[in-house]
Order: C-alpha cells, then sequence, then structure tokens
C-alpha cells in the first residue's frame, strides 16, 4: 500500500508540473523562447489567492479565480512590455529579458509580501480520504490536483484541435511568417498563449500550495526549473509531451526521495532527463527535426 | 606604427588587455589614495573571480555556440578540489599564499576540466535548447552530490564519505568539506593581484584559442555546422574542446572565488550562478572578450553601488537587465541610433555596415 500511496503522490505533484510544462510548452512552440520567468508567475498566482482569502475574505474558490484572472492579465503585460519588442532578436536576448522578469517578480513579491514564508494551509485546507478501512490514506488535494490536471489536459487538446483561435495556434507555431501571410493575427495570437499558460500557472500554483503549504517569493522557482525539465522530457512544442513528462517527473521525483535518499532526489531526476534524452534526443514525444542545408 | 594601422584582430587583442591591466592600475592607484569604500574592496577578489567566469562561459556560448546553464557547476568542482588541495597542502606545511593558490587552482582546472569532458561526450550529441537543458541538469547534479560529499584529512591521508562527517574514521584530522555545511576552515589567500593574474591567464587562453586553427574551426561549426563538417571538420571534436576548455577555465575561477572567504556551501553553485554567469556574457556580447569582461565587472558592482536603496536594489537590477536587452530594439531608439550614425560617421563607412552585417548573422546563427 506505501507503493500506491507513493504512487499517488508523485502523480498529484506530477499533475502540478504538467500544469506548468503545458505554459512552458505553448509558449516555446509558439514563440521559440524559454520564459524562465513563468515559474515566478506561479509565485504570484499563490500570493494572490493568499490575499484574497486572507486579507479580503473571499471563499476560496473566488480566491481561485482571482488569481487566475490576475496571472492572465499579468502574463498579457509582461508579453507586451517586455518579450513583443524582441519578436525578431537573437533568441538568447529574449531569454536574458525572461530572467530579468523574473528577478523583477521576485524582488517586486519581496518588497510587497515580505521574506517570512505565508502559510497556506491557514486559508485553504481540505480533509485526507481513508480507503479500505484506513489502509490506504489519499489526501483530497492529490485527488483534486489529478483531476484538475487532466480537466485541464482535455480542454486545451479540445481548444487547439477544435476551434478557430487553436487552429491559429498551431499554424503559428508551425511557421509564423506563412500564418501571418494566410491573415492570421500573430501578435494577438501570441498574447493569448501567454495569456492561457499564465492562467495555467495560476492554478498550478494554488494546487502546489496546497500539497506544499510554504509561500515564499522564490517558491516558483525550482518548479519552474522542473517543469521546464519536464516539457523538455515531454518533447517541447507537444501538449501530451508536456503532460506525459510532468506526471512521469513527479513520479519519479517521489520515489526517489521515498526509497533512494531526500537529498539526491532532485539528482537522480535529472539524471533520468539525460538519460531519456541520450536515447531520444528530441524528448519522448517530440518529433526530431531534419536540417536543411 | 600607430594602433590603427595595426590588423583589427591584434588591435582588439591589445585593446582586451590594456582594459584588464588599467583596471589593476587604476584600481592600486586609487586604493593607495584612500578612495576606495570597504565594501568595494571586498568585492575585488569576486569581481575577478566573474570576470573570469564570463570570459570562460564566453567561449561555450559565445564561440562555439552552445547555451550552457550549468557553468556555475563546473566552478563548485574547481572550488570544492581546490579546497581539499589547499587543505592538505597547508597540513603538509605550506605556508605561501600563493604557492598555496597556484597548487589549488592547477588542480581544480584539472578536476573541472575532466568533469566537463566527461559530461561533454553526452551532451555534445544534443543540439540547440535540449544541450542547454542537460547543462542545466548536469549543474544541479554536481550541486546535489556535493551535499552528501564529506572528506577529511589526518595523517593517514584524505578520508571520503557520502553519508556523514562522523563516518570518515578519522582520529585527530580536519573536516575539509562538510556536506550541506559545505567547505569550512578555508586558506583565505586570494587576493586581487592574483586575481588580475587569473583573469590575464584565461583571457590569454581564450583568446590564443580562438586566433588558432583549432579556434576557427570551433567558429566554423557554429557558423553553420554542416558546411564546416563538409569540408571534414570533426565537429563533436572541436566543440568538445570548447566545453572542456572553459570548464577547466571555470575550475580555476572557482577556486579563485572559494579562497575569498573562510566558507562556501555547494547551494552557492546552482542554477541562478550560472544565469548570472550567462547574464554577463551576452550582455557584454557574444563572442567578445572585452565585454564580458566590462559586463561582468560593471554588473558585480552595480549591486553595490545601489546598496544606499537597499530594498529597492535588486527590483532596480532587473529593471536595468530588461531594459538594456529591450531598449535597443524599440523602434525610438532605432531612429535616434540611425540619426546619430548618419550625422557623426560621414566618410567613415569604409568597415562599419560590414561588421554589422557579420554581427547580425552570427546572431542569427544562435537561434
Amino acid at each position: 500500500m506505501e507503493v500506491l500511496t507513493n504512487l499517488i503522490n508523485g502523480m498529484s505533484l506530477g499533475s502540478v508540473y504538467a500544469i506548468i510544462a503545458l505554459g512552458y510548452t505553448m509558449v516555446y512552440g509558439i514563440a521559440k523562447m524559454l520564459n524562465f520567468a513563468h515559474g515566478d508567475v506561479i509565485m504570484v498566482g499563490a500570493y494572490i489567492c493568499f490575499c484574497a482569502v486572507s486579507y479580503l475574505g473571499l471563499p476560496a474558490i473566488a480566491g481561485v479565480a482571482l488569481s487566475v484572472v490576475g496571472c492572465t492579465v499579468l502574463g498579457i503585460v509582461v508579453e507586451r512590455l517586455a518579450y513583443k519588442p524582441l519578436r525578431n532578436a537573437p533568441s538568447l536576448n529574449v531569454l536574458i529579458t525572461a530572467i530579468g522578469v523574473s528577478y523583477f517578480l521576485q524582488n517586486a513579491a519581496l518588497l510587497i509580501m515580505g521574506s517570512d514564508p505565508k502559510s497556506f494551509s491557514s486559508i485553504i485546507s481540505l480533509p485526507a480520504l481513508n480507503l479500505f478501512d484506513g489502509a490506504l490514506t489519499i489526501s483530497a488535494t492529490a485527488v483534486l490536483t489529478i483531476l484538475a490536471c487532466v480537466a485541464i489536459m482535455v480542454a486545451l487538446t479540445m481548444f487547439t484541435g477544435k476551434t478557430k483561435m487553436g487552429k491559429a495556434m498551431r499554424a503559428c507555431s508551425e511557421d509564423r511568417d506563412a500564418a501571418q501571410l494566410m491573415g492570421i493575427n500573430v501578435n494577438s495570437t501570441i498574447s493569448m498563449v501567454f495569456a492561457i499558460g499564465s492562467g495555467l500557472a495560476a492554478i498550478a500554483g494554488v494546487l502546489m500550495c496546497l500539497a506544499y503549504p510554504t509561500l515564499m517569493p522564490t517558491t516558483g522557482s525550482m518548479p519552474g526549473i522542473k517543469a521546464f525539465t519536464a516539457a523538455v522530457l515531454g518533447g517541447i512544442g507537444s501538449i501530451p509531451g508536456a503532460a506525459l513528462g510532468g506526471i512521469l517527473l513527479g513520479v519519479i521525483e517521489i520515489f526517489a526521495r521515498a526509497y533512494i535518499s531526500t537529498q539526491i532526489a532532485d539528482a537522480v531526476v535529472f539524471a533520468v532527463l539525460i538519460v531519456i534524452l541520450l536515447i531520444r534526443p528530441a524528448g519522448l514525444l517530440g518529433k526530431p527535426v531534419n536540417e536543411k542545408v | 606604427m600607430g594602433i590603427k594601422t595595426l590588423k583589427p584582430q591584434t588591435r582588439s587583442t591589445i585593446i582586451t588587455y590594456a582594459i584588464v591591466v588599467g583596471a589593476f592600475v587604476l584600481v592600486t592607484i586609487l586604493d593607495g589614495l584612500g578612495l576606495i569604500s570597504h565594501s568595494l574592496s571586498g568585492q575585488l577578489v569576486p569581481i575577478c573571480a566573474y570576470v573570469s567566469l564570463a570570459v570562460s562561459l564566453n567561449l561555450v556560448v559565445g564561440v562555439s555556440g552552445e547555451l550552457s546553464l550549468g557553468h556555475a557547476g563546473f566552478m563548485s568542482v574547481g572550488a570544492f578540489t581546490g579546497v581539499v588541495v589547499a587543505g592538505c597542502m597547508a597540513r603538509a606545511g605550506v605556508e605561501n599564499g600563493i604557492l598555496l593558490f597556484v597548487g589549488a587552482a592547477v588542480v581544480g582546472a584539472i578536476a573541472a576540466g575532466v568533469i566537463g569532458f566527461l559530461v561533454g561526450i553526452p551532451v555534445m550529441r544534443l543540439r540547440g535548447d535540449y544541450l542547454a537543458i542537460v547543462t542545466l541538469a548536469f549543474g544541479e547534479i554536481i550541486k546535489n552530490l556535493l551535499n552528501i560529499f564529506y572528506v577529511g584529512v589526518d595523517d593517514a591521508g584524505l578520508h571520503f564519505s557520502l553519508t556523514d562527517s562522523a563516518s570518515l574514521g578519522m582520529s585527530k584530522g580536519t573536516i575539509l568539506i562538510n556536506g550541506p555545511k559545505g567547505a569550512v576552515g578555508i586558506e583565505k589567500v586570494s587576493t586581487f593581484f592574483i586575481g588580475i593574474v587569473l583573469v590575464l591567464v584565461t583571457v590569454a587562453v581564450v583568446l590564443n584559442l580562438m586566433h588558432s586553427r583549432d579556434g576557427r574551426a570551433i567558429m566554423a561549426v557554429r557558423d553553420n555546422r554542416i558546411a564546416a563538417e563538409s569540408i571534414g571538420i570533426n565537429t563533436t571534436k572541436y566543440r568538445l574542446m570548447a566545453f572542456t576548455v572553459a570548464s577547466a577555465l571555470a575550475g580555476a575561477a572557482g577556486v579563485l572565488y572559494a579562497m575569498n572567504y573562510s566558507t562556501i556551501v555547494p547551494s552557492q553553485f546552482d542554477f541562478n550562478q550560472s544565469i548570472l554567469i550567462l547574464v554577463y556574457v551576452v550582455l557584454g556580447g557574444m563572442g567578445n572578450i572585452s565585454g564580458s569582461i566590462i559586463s561582468a565587472a560593471f554588473l558585480t558592482v552595480l549591486p553595490e553601488v545601489l546598496r544606499p536603496i537597499n530594498n529597492y536594489r535588486m527590483l532596480l537590477y532587473a529593471i536595468v537587465l530588461i531594459l538594456v536587452m529591450v531598449v535597443p530594439h524599440t523602434k525610438i531608439y532605432q531612429r535616434i541610433a540611425d540619426a546619430l550614425r548618419r550625422r557623426f560617421r560621414k566618410g567613415d563607412f569604409d568597415d562599419a555596415p560590414v561588421a554589422e552585417a557579420v554581427a547580425e548573422e552570427g546572431g542569427e546563427a544562435h537561434e
């Protein structure tokens, strides 16, 4: 039963990674940039929810809604101010700008909220579920997280597959210039992707803080890196890949913590990533790109 | 013979060395006059370390064209190896600071170079952002492993352990590396003079490599891998060469950095540290060595200068970083720059447009 508990915890953590990785992978697919500030949007989302519930006294669900709206706006504003002028600049310049945005968000949060950790469990806490006469204990948070991840995945697949906007997104990530010639507004499509990615990051932030309730200005950076790893593991640019990579990474991390050592769990996760990339250099579900001369 | 008649390459090399030596002379004079504040003089050795790191990373990112996000990992390998070597030498009775440093730096650089070579073999099978993520992963793995690494020395020699300091099995020895608590009791021998010498050595190695036949092969691989391969250049060999040399130089810089403090911990050498070095390289200009030197020095000093507005300094740092990247790409800036160029560069159009075109192509090749 211990294995099963670990598996469920791993899938729950993996679901959070998957939701964050979706943001990375979509932005990479369309704008071809590594958005290193994405991890910090998670932190902002969690802080908005925390403030809404503990200072404004709103119900938890309203807090989540508010944080999704807040992060969506943040994503659009950041894209418009910092990334849009660099549309045709070398990709490393965009990377450094994203790092600048990441520093900015972290330090702004530090100034506004202070450096002392906030406890998320004081505002929202869910009971644990006992199954099989107490032989198996699952936290309701884990179940909620996995369900949320599945729902988001289904919705996003439908959105990119069936709607006109989704089609525009796929066209832009395939060939931006050709999409523009077909009458697609590339700028608003990219804004849309940032909006969706940031909104998802807000949800991921709240879900993550339900499971690991310490909230600090640097809370988002490590999950951000792990989710980025997950996106690459699954094949960056691929939506099912992000989900698969995220869940795989979460499960490996929890198992490494439980059966190997808590101190080197991260090392195990990254070692698995390296091994997989050596076998499949474009990630698990990524398409290998042939180079043309 | 005036400086204008030299080959552009020789000219830029001379200017690069002149910047370093000039900075050393200037700082020494200002220090003699008592014009350097205490907090700034404490920053002199870290500045040298960061300059060396930026120059060595530029070899990978700018010259070889691979995005590496794990440079701090090699820095830490050098730092911790160097600390162990210096600890052993001090125990053996070596007291001369320069001798201690040279021993530590040489062994640290070799260790980091070997690790860089071993890491490089699998890494060089990948390309672009996949290569970047694997270097990031190696950096994190090195940091994690150092967290469970214990080294002590006594009369019987070195003792290693991966569990805790008690299981080192020493009777009357000193603990050199103490797991997550890091390296303790480091010999603080780093000085500004040693730092400047290390910077000069790093710059000399990188510039000589760049201007050699091997360096041209490395740059050919960067600019067009397939074309380079078709004229018989072994692409993996040259990429690996740049990566290994850069790792070894980062190791030496790590020794300089570590021996400026009495304690260092593995968590100092994390992803953020790697990113910091990358920022210096990009801001200074890819493949531009003097640019790396200036931007590393400037950006290390900047937070110190901003200390009076303590709470807001990192926020301001972030804004400066974003503006420096974004402003040159805004329409207003380009219009002003064009107007200025037309006004002041009349009749001096001999080489400027060509240089720009080359720089642009180089930038595109990295995408």
